[in-house]
């Protein structure tokens, strides 16, 4: 079995690990530089707030209840990293699919054990990051990220949602389920498939594996099996426009020197760019991460990472290649072999819908048309000639990173000066 | 000063704190890249490689922190809480996967703040207690309070104009 695990409100949450004083309340967290809504808590959700509005546009008496804070990436980034390392600690091996999901495999448990552990793994997670999570189990990964779905909507879970491939229980919720709400079914596939009278997750299941290779290729057939409960999608088949973009290798050979660390770290920001590009998102944030050999326990281990925001929502290759050529600067450490590193995207959203959003000056939208004809130039040639043809070199050393944050909150994880204050009573 | 409070426990239940200090060893002078030392001999031509004669020096973070991403540094803002030895400003240590135990030094939610308390028994129940007589010990059957963590180590710098 496979579970899936998905922090709630991620962002949210992590302010109020250190903040209670948030709980209960309505709480936005604004993305660094354009002021748009990157999360809600619940509470917000319940006002009617929708993800990726303005703040500026919130009405003055949502305003008035509401706390707003401005994305802290460093803080994300780190509680992430430590959800993960717990459930490292306490599982199966994790994949992670973005700052907040993850997948787990559970292989080797049997149905009655699942429901246990996972539900120990939630608790676990909460107790040690301060971290809700929900988790779903199941035999694929389509129907895992249902079962999480199950998990956090409906209260009688806990939290923790098991789902067999064709227990009826599965079969009545597929029923209910629209099929452009499942992992990898964009709306426009969902208009085509209406078309064929497939309109809930069970519909899609029940269709001919076949008939919608034909139509729709092979990643929706795809989507057919794991319905019926056959692990057959990996994480980089989903066609979705995706939040978050993952690009890691694991090394031929560990290395400790700082060039070749360099050089992947360059080509990994470079192609997860062009990832950003092709699905039309700008990201918001990155995150750079290198990693031990992690069964080489009679070697130094170190797996640090860091996020740093951009200093814009950007597509351009040569900002996101900046950004982590200055993060790994800021992690590497000399003396040890890292047999892995990755650059993720995070935080994308739609490149035409944030140019509504933003209130441009005329010389950054000249700027952002001026960078759009030479990344498009590049991404042409690159496929032309082959992935790598044209690269980007070294980073301009007097980059500015300041951003422009108004709701800032204290630095709880990375400044000795704004730790979180315990009174004493 | 650095204590641990859940083996001053003792000493702490009365209000004092034992001034015993034994010595450990010599520090090293910085710990964040350790470097191995090599014991035993060394023969020519054959590199030892048997982690079993690598010597590391003595991290004080891995010492002080066994569950580094369960673990999260925090300042004590306050005198109440010297009775248990932490004074204002004092750097802790809190482990958010410990289960609170009897004398454990904690950090609770109480009123959407983050406050340091001894766990501990007030007539014969278990209690939050001050370490300042000016706060009443709350009973805990009943009370809605929520655990943050438990402070493991309170550092103490005695020299305040810095290092």
């Amino acid at each position: 079995m496979i579970g899936h695990c998905d922090c709630n409100n991620f962002y949210v949450s992590c302010f109020r690990v250190f903040m209670p004083q948030l709980r209960g309340r309505p709480v936005g967290v604004l993305s660094s530089n354009d002021g748009c809504l990157v999360a809600r808590s619940n509470e917000l959700k319940a006002l009617g707030v929708p993800n990726g509005m303005p703040a500026f546009q919130l009405s003055p008496e949502v305003r008035r209840q509401t706390v707003l804070l401005s994305s802290a990436y460093a803080l994300f980034g780190e509680m992430s990293r430590r959800v993960v390392a717990t459930m490292q600690a306490h599982t199966g091996p994790v994949q992670v699919y973005s700052i907040d999901e993850q997948f787990i495999d559970l292989s080797g448990l049997s149905t009655e054990a699942l429901q246990g552990h996972a539900a120990e793994l939630r608790q676990e997670v909460q107790r040690s990051t301060g971290i809700p999570v929900s988790i779903g189990v199941a035999p694929s990964r389509t129907l895992a990220k249902v079962a999480t779905g199950i998990a956090k909507k409906q209260p009688v879970f806990k939290g923790v949602c098991v789902l067999e491939a064709d227990h009826p229980a599965t079969l009545a919720h597929l029923d209910r389920m629209h099929v452009t709400d499942l992992w990898g079914v964009a709306r426009r596939t969902g208009e085509k498939l209406e078309r064929m009278r497939i309109r809930t997750a069970l519909d899609l299941r029940k269709a001919e594996p076949k008939e919608i290779r034909k139509r729709f290729g092979i990643v929706l057939e795809r989507t057919v099996w794991e319905l019926r409960g056959v692990d057959v999608i990996r994480l980089d088949d989903i066609d979705q426009k995706r939040q978050n973009i993952m690009t890691s290798r694991t090394f031929g050979k560990a290395t400790g020197n700082l060039d070749d660390l360099r050089e992947a770290v360059r080509s990994h920001a470079q192609a997860g760019a062009e990832k950003v590009r092709r699905q039309q998102s700008v990201a918001r944030a990155i995150m750079v991460f290198l990693s031990t050999p992690r069964f080489r326990s009679d070697l130094p281990q170190d797996y640090p990472s860091l996020t740093l925001p951009l200093p814009m929502p950007t597509d351009d290759s040569r900002v996101i290649v900046g950004a982590a050529q200055r993060a790994l600067e800021m992690i590497y450490r000399r003396g040890y072999q890292y047999a892995k590193a990755g650059v993720m995207m995070i935080d994308l959203t739609d490149r035409d819908g944030l140019q509504l959003d933003m209130l441009d000056t005329q010389e950054t939208e000249e700027r952002r048309q001026r960078s759009a004809k030479l990344m498009g130039v590049m991404d042409a040639l690159n496929r032309e000639f082959g992935r790598g043809a044209v690269t980007l070199g070294g980073v301009r050393k007097d980059e500015r990173w300041r951003q422009r944050n108004t709701r800032q909150t204290p630095r709880f994880l990375t400044s000795w000066k704004e730790l979180p204050e315990i009174r004493m009573g | 000063m650095l204590n641990t409070p859940r083996s001053g426990e003792a000493a702490s239940g009365n209000g004092q704190l034992g001034g015993h200090i034994a010595i450990l060893g010599q520090s090293s002078v910085s710990s964040r890249y350790p470097l191995p030392l090599m014991a035993g001999e060394v023969r020519a031509g054959f590199p030892i490689h048997a982690e079993a004669e690598v010597d590391r020096i003595l991290d004080l973070t891995e010492h002080l922190i066994p569950r580094p991403s369960a673990s999260y540094f925090c300042r004590a803002k306050g005198d109440s809480m010297e009775g248990c030895g932490i004074y204002d400003g004092d750097l802790l240590i809190v482990d958010r996967s410990l289960e609170p135990m009897d004398g454990d030094v904690i950090v609770v939610c109480l009123d959407g703040e983050l406050t340091c308390k001894q766990l501990g028994k007030w007539h014969g129940q278990p209690a939050l207690l001050s370490g300042n007589p000016a706060y009443h010990p709350i009973a805990l059957n009943g009370t809605d309070c929520e655990t943050w963590g438990v402070v493991i180590h309170n550092v103490h710098s005695h020299r305040r104009r810095g290092l």
